[in-house]
């Protein structure tokens, strides 16, 4: 029989049952709409902090205690204290990182910070003046605390913008004091308004010199971060080498396998969080997928009812002359056509729905979204709708070609 | 005339549940080309398994069975189907037409599986509906016919594809006797004018008095094989 009639008869047979083959499909669409919307938000959600990663600039390098984190359970190694001051003597000579232009050693504490009656709960960052060049921020009022106020352990503030604005409002704040952990402080400067600069919020933020938060907001004598930068993007990888050459050196590690901090350009980082969003991408797809395996055998099931069912159109259709074949491809055809018909039912709904989150989180939540439509998913999930339909139509199908047309012609 | 179906000593055998039921226990005769046979016999006397044996619906225990000279362990599965579908044709009592389907649709439902080019298949269908009288019900859906009409959509469908063999199971069971003499008139018709080899399963003894011959089954077996003596003529319903 043509391919043509086998579409057209097993289109009549779907057509019979509207109500049904659309509830039918359910299962597959709900998968595939899933399927569509993880990737168009786990493409959207990378490239977002893709994005953000690269507003640090190229030439960032960040060093953390502990071993390179490689799962779950070696971030715990994180919360080490072998960066030292030393190691900040070290870096910065010329001879250990030649290429190497700013640093900055931070320690970063979320603190109540209070001005007379205002109380608010934001992070301080603890860091030196080498933070306003490697973030690209500066103050709009006053100045930057320098070298002196970092060895006296001066207790002043750098606000930043919102930050000034929900304890000052618009009234003056420069030469104030505040309060962060019951200390006072004494406000130098205000940052311009810059928005989130890599991961750092740069307008909630607090800083003061790491001298003084080392001591007298957390009590330790250790970094949590260094942030470096290189002084070209050429450069990079050989601050990179330096300074892991330096601190072994400092810390007395002959094997690297031993480090007891790691660094990370902004290359790794970037090639870090793509290798984190595709496996969490990769594992919500089969978590949808498992949708998919429902939805099949929802298909299978009311195929096998239609099979029962149609047994005497099966058997009148095999006496007039259909081949077991015949029937096989009918069945088979009706599964399929209706797998199909979810997979793209799913890609507009799924399509559909990111789009719709983009718009929210872009115009709501004020993020800077860019809605991807994962051209490669939808393909991806027409064929493998269609493939479902295929897997799961195959026993029904099998089934009604091998019914013998008289039992099916006696069926009541 | 040619011989088209011969019967040699054929039983069929059903296994059911470990029960066995001998249905038919040693049937033997031949039916010519052209013929209009009668097969009746009260219910279990095996008439209607033999129509299924004949017909390629059920294949038969033991003996053999030879179809257009063949006998029917040469045919493949797919051979079957063919033969089903050229040189066959069936009307079942309860008509079996597809529901939500025009005539014209049921009709070409044949010439679909056979592979006719869609372009010819209606004009083929046509005629076929046209021999049964049909022509002013080409578009309505077998739901807005009455039975009468339903069996004889089904007749036009069985003989579509020009088959040698119409095979009629009970085709006036589910019919009232106007309606069922009009199906008769038609098989008889078809007999004479167009030579098609009819097969009529019945237990009215009226019904059958329209073939020229009749087969009567008892027990599995053929009880008596006679020619009608006063057959009952057709009168010719859709004469143009």
């Amino acid at each position: 029989m043509p391919l043509k009639d086998a579409l057209k008869i097993a289109l009549k047979g779907l057509q019979a049952n509207k109500s049904r083959s659309f509830l039918t499909i359910l299962g597959i669409v709900i998968g595939i709409t899933a399927i569509i919307m993880v990737m168009s938000i786990g493409n959207g959600a990378q490239s977002l902090i893709l994005n953000q990663i690269q507003g640090l600039g190229s030439q960032t390098i960040i060093i953390e205690p502990g071993k390179e984190p490689t799962g779950p359970s070696s971030y715990a190694e994180i919360f080490t204290d072998s960066l030292k001051e030393r190691d900040i003597k070290a870096l910065l000579n010329p001879a250990n990182v030649p290429n190497l232009k700013e640093l900055t050693p931070n320690v970063v504490q979320v603190a109540n910070i209070t001005y007379g009656s205002e109380s608010i709960r934001e992070s301080v960052i603890g860091c030196s003046d080498a933070i306003t060049r490697i973030l690209d921020i500066y103050p709009d009022e006053g100045t930057v605390f320098g070298t002196d106020e970092i060895a006296s352990k001066a207790n002043v503030a750098i606000l930043g913008a919102e930050v000034k604005k929900k304890l000052f409002g618009a009234s003056d704040a420069l030469g104030e004091k505040i309060k962060i952990k019951g200390r006072t402080f004494r406000v130098v400067g205000i940052l311009a308004a810059k928005g989130q600069v890599s991961l750092f919020n740069v307008d909630n933020m607090v800083l003061v010199p790491y001298t003084t938060a080392q001591q007298y907001l957390l009590g330790i004598d250790y970094f949590h971060t260094f942030i470096l930068r290189a002084s070209s993007d050429e450069t990079v990888d050989q601050v990179v080498r330096d300074a892991q050459a330096t601190l072994r050196e400092m810390h007395g590690i002959d094997d690297p396998s031993k480090d007891d901090f790691h660094v990370t350009s902004q290359a790794d980082a970037a090639e870090r969080v793509r290798t984190i969003t595709d496996v969490l991408t990769m594992l919500l797809i089969s978590v949808a997928a498992i949708s998919l395996v429902v939805g099949g055998i929802g298909i299978m099931n009311i195929m096998l009812v239609s099979v029962t069912e149609r047994t005497r159109e099966i058997g009148l259709r095999k006496a007039i002359g259909a081949t077991e074949n015949d029937i096989l491809l009918q069945f088979l055809l009706e599964a399929v056509i209706l797998t199909a018909m979810g997979g793209v039912f799913g890609i507009i709904l799924g399509g559909g729905l990111s789009f719709l989150i983009s718009i929210i989180l872009t115009n709501a939540v004020g993020l800077d979204w860019t809605f991807v439509f994962p051209v490669s998913a939808a393909v991806l999930g027409i064929s493998v709708s269609a493939l479902i339909g295929l897997v799961f139509g195959l026993y029904p199908a099998r089934q009604a070609s091998q019914k013998s047309p008289i039992e099916a012609l006696r069926y009541e | 005339m040619k011989k088209i179906i011969e019967l040699e000593n054929v039983h069929k055998i059903y296994a059911n549940d470990g029960v066995e039921t001998h249905a038919l226990r040693g049937v033997t005769f031949d039916i010519k080309e052209g013929e209009f046979v009668a097969i009746m016999g009260p219910s279990g006397s095996g008439k209607s398994t033999l129509l299924h044996v004949l017909g390629f619906l059920d294949r038969h225990s033991e003996g053999e069975y030879k179809f257009d000279g063949k006998t029917i362990d040469d045919y493949s599965k797919e051979e079957i189907a063919l033969v089903r579908n050229r040189k066959m044709g069936f009307v079942f009592q309860a008509f079996n037409l597809l529901p939500r389907t025009s005539v014209l649709e049921n009709v070409k439902l044949p010439l679909v599986y056979a592979g006719v080019r869609e372009s010819e298949r209606d004009a083929i269908a046509l005629k076929a509906i046209e021999s049964v009288g049909l022509m002013h019900r080409i578009q309505h859906e077998s739901a807005q016919l009455s039975g009468g009409e339903k069996q004889r959509v089904a007749i036009a469908r069985a003989l579509v594809n020009n088959p040698n063999v119409i095979f009629a199971d009970e085709p006036t069971g589910n019919l009232d006797s106007k309606s069922g003499q009009i199906v008769m008139d038609t098989l008889q018709n078809l007999n004479e004018k167009n030579g098609h080899t009819i097969i009529l399963i019945t237990h009215e003894t009226y019904t059958a008095e329209h073939a020229e011959r009749i087969i009567r089954m008892k027990d599995g077996l053929v009880e008596s094989d006679q020619k009608v003596e006063s057959r009952k003529k057709a009168k010719d319903y859709f004469k143009k």
